[in-house]
């Protein structure tokens, strides 16, 4: 019998150790590693001399100094004297107020705008088209700019306020509106309120137990309406409106009382409103148009009205495509915010960047900003997350 | 079979008709499109009221009351606030656009010099227009010289110093210069190190993903302002002693490097939408990793994230304005010293100036992202439902 050797490898003869992809990761790995570190060693190793030849001292103890600086718009007590810590508490906090009450317009300007687009209204249609073109097409720091130096600093003087209604004013010096002040006994009210959102919830609770058993529906929405609205309205009535407004008046040359809205804040909080909506309103719209036809078909075929079938069957359907983009939307607006500086609203970047010329504590103080916009980030996605972990359709 | 003698049917087709008149001419469109239900109407005049609101003063002001020529800013200025312009008037001020478009175009660069800006920017619209064009040939040719040689070219030009150049400091740059430059560097840099960075937080080495991992999400997690804070204050502190970069340079680094952070999720999106049957197909015809990646996995994925990449493109455009704020003069920031210039200072100024400027970023922008949609049309496949 004829045996043919094969020639093959029995052990013994293995490939180079050059081609195993293993032992090639490993050693890729530790030349990265190597190689990141010597930078790392050689950065701080320049730094460290940089440092001592500036004669800067690093570390956070500088926080504790005296500031020295006064800040045009706080929410919490600041004068010059108070500590560096403070005046970035003071950015903070600003940062935060800017970013949330840009999110919550910016949301609502930017579904009515999304809606808009889909509308069968022609005119709507090409209006909310010219919008999002327009704004996704120019930067953020353009339209801050024109807010503040094409239309808030051309308003007339105080002494020629703008007036509207309500008693407030609009001026070159911002918006003046009338301040509430609590009387004797009003405390009611804001427990009346709270108690309205807790009774709206423990009714929107029941109808849905009560539609998951017995498929009949409840006007939820009205009914907490009511709830939210009337019973402070009620403990208003009931301890005879304890509460007072003082209005702005004009005098010579400034208008004194009521509340003011800085120029600063106003610009900054429309222009990212605005800019941020035009991109929320493209994802609105992609995420309605994400649901398929056959889903709207369906529920008309099952008799619902076009309303009730937006509300309970194509809305919480987009909204899992929507909610996604919409937290990173969120947190550009966040992100975007520190375009503050450019026009001296003090936001966090803002003060710390008084802060780092006052100091040149550089590199504390961009460690605090990395620190704080990423906590920022976390947060927001850490929320989103759960309400996008709680608006998931639950599927098979 | 006298019951089949009553069927009937018919021969010739029936002339088509025409829809009836309540169906079709303008009024019908303008029924069914702006006055379909009460509702819709309320909506048709709200609209209405918001254009009626916005348009005509729009054009009254940009058009039928600016001044269009004009030395100075008397002729921006009504009587009260030291001008000509009779009292209340209000229009825009083109004659400052008009007057300064140098400045907002190429900054503070000498006059004298300014052929070499133009000649760059007549190589670059040269190179850039046929690679954009699908039916023009050599696109090899044209994408080396305007990815390898272009630059070179226009750095040897713009910052001068050798061939008899007299040399132009990078502060003396400023305008659209500086925000195309800044743009033309940071996309060309971003695209490669983005797909290098996704690669590598897709990559199978702990070490490599992890780095990749923290280099993203740190840039993504934090403000530009911040990077190129960084990039202009802290650069600084990482050199030796006596090397120092130009600040041109370090706002060149900050701003390439956010965009590459963020076009490496952008890339790594298209890399994970791409089947497993392809990566264990290109293995099992015994590709190396590269071979696997470059002919296999990126052309297929870099396709399918064309509208992304645009995207990150734009937001890069839009972003170089920010380097304002570490006192730069792109196009925006050129635009807003120039208010404080006491020769065209009026109220008309500001708005004037930034109508301009949005135009030329919006000419931009509105101009890549329609390139875009055209382009994945062209691409298009079919492999999308």
């Amino acid at each position: 019998m004829a045996t043919q050797d094969i020639p093959h490898d029995v052990g013994g003869g293995r490939a180079s150790l050059l081609y195993d992809p293993k032992v090639r990761g490993i050693f890729f790995q530790i030349l990265v590693v190597v190689a990141l570190t010597a930078f790392v060693y050689w950065i701080i190793g320049n730094t460290v001399e940089n440092l001592k030849r500036a004669n800067i001292a690093s570390g956070f103890a500088f926080l504790n100094g005296r500031a020295g600086f006064d800040v045009s718009d706080t929410l919490i007590a600041f004068d010059s004297d108070s500590t560096y810590k403070r005046a970035l508490l003071v950015g903070l906090i600003n940062t935060v107020v800017v970013a949330a009450a840009g999110i919550i317009t910016a949301s609502i300007l930017g579904f009515l705008i999304g809606i808009g687009r889909l509308s069968n209204n022609w005119l709507i249609r090409k209006i909310c088209t010219v919008y999002v073109e327009l704004f996704r097409n120019i930067p953020p720091l353009l339209v801050i700019f024109f807010w503040y130096f094409g239309v808030l600093s051309v308003l007339p003087l105080p002494k020629e306020s703008i007036e509207l209604p309500f008693g407030s004013f609009l001026n070159s010096r911002g918006f003046y509106f009338p301040k509430l002040i609590w009387g004797e006994g009003s405390m009611l009210v804001p427990v009346a309120l709270l108690l309205g959102i807790a009774m709206s919830w423990f009714v929107a609770r029941q109808a849905r137990q009560r539609q998951m058993a017995t498929g009949a529906t409840f006007p939820v929405f009205w009914t907490s309406l009511a709830l939210i609205v009337g019973l402070p309205v009620l403990a208003l009535v009931a301890t005879g409106f304890p509460l007072s407004f003082n209005f702005p008046q004009k005098s010579t040359f400034n208008l004194t009382g009521g509340l003011q809205i800085k120029p600063e804040f106003l610009s900054l909080y429309l222009a990212l409103s605005f800019y941020t909506a035009a991109f929320i309103a493209e994802i609105v719209r992609a995420g309605i148009r994400g649901v398929n036809k056959g889903q709207t078909e369906a529920s008309s075929a099952l008799g619902l009205r076009s309303g009730q079938a937006l509300r309970l069957v194509v809305v919480p359907q987009a909204m899992r495509i929507v909610i996604p983009p919409l937290t990173s939307q969120f947190l550009n607006l966040t992100k975007n915010s520190s375009l503050a500086i450019a026009i001296g609203y003090p936001d966090l970047v803002a003060v710390g960047g008084t802060v780092l010329n006052q100091t040149g504590q550089a590199i504390e103080i961009v460690v605090i900003w990395m620190v704080v916009y990423l906590g920022l980030s976390l947060i927001t996605s850490g929320f989103m997350n759960w309400f996008n972990a709680k608006m998931a359709l639950v599927e098979r | 079979m006298s019951q089949n003698d009553l069927h009937y049917v018919r021969t010739e087709m029936a002339l088509p008709q025409p829809a009836p008149l309540r169906e079709r001419g303008p009024v019908a469109w303008i029924r069914k499109n702006l006055f379909a239900n009460p509702f819709d109407s309320v909506l048709t005049i709200i609209g209405m009221l918001i254009v009626a609101m916005i348009l005509p003063p729009l054009i009254d002001w940009a058009l039928i009351q600016a001044q269009w020529t004009g030395t100075d800013r008397t002729f921006c200025a009504t009587v009260a606030q030291g001008g000509i312009q009779p009292e209340g008037w209000s229009g825009a001020c083109w004659a400052f656009v008009n007057a300064k478009f140098g400045q907002f175009m190429v900054g503070r660069y000498p006059f004298d010099e300014r052929w070499r800006v133009i000649l760059v920017a007549i190589m670059f619209v040269a190179l850039l227009v046929p690679l954009l064009m699908p039916r023009v040939p050599y696109k090899g040719l044209n994408a080396v010289l305007f990815l390898l040689v272009f630059p070179v070219v226009a750095g040897i030009l713009l910052i001068g110093g050798v061939l008899g150049l007299s040399h132009v400091e990078t502060p003396l740059w400023g305008g659209l210069l500086v925000t195309l430059t800044l743009s033309y560097v940071g996309i060309v840099v971003s695209l490669p190190l983005g797909i290098l960075l996704a690669l590598g937080r897709r990559s199978k080495m702990p070490v490599v993903k992890m780095l990749s991992v923290i280099f993203i999400e740190t840039v993504r997690g934090v403000p530009l302002i911040t990077v190129l804070f960084m990039a202009s204050v802290m650069l600084p502190l990482f050199l030796p002693a006596g090397v120092s970069f130009d600040k041109f340079l370090r706002a060149l680094i900050g701003v390439s490097l956010f965009a590459s952070a963020y076009m490496a999720e952008v890339v790594r999106g298209g890399l994970q939408a791409i089947p497993k049957g392809q990566y264990e197909g290109a293995d099992s015809l015994g590709l190396s990793y590269w071979q696997k990646t470059g002919l296999i996995v990126l052309p297929q994925a870099l396709k399918l994230v064309i509208p992304g990449i645009v995207n990150t493109f734009i937001g890069l455009f839009k972003d170089t304005s920010l380097v304002y704020i570490i006192s730069m003069f792109d196009l925006l920031g050129v635009v807003r010293q120039n208010f404080s210039d006491p020769a065209w200072a009026s109220p008309q100024t500001p708005s004037s100036g930034l109508v301009f400027a949005a135009l030329i970023f919006w000419m931009f922008c509105f101009g890549m992202s329609r390139y875009s949609i055209y382009m994945e049309h062209r691409l298009d496949t079919g492999h999308k439902r």
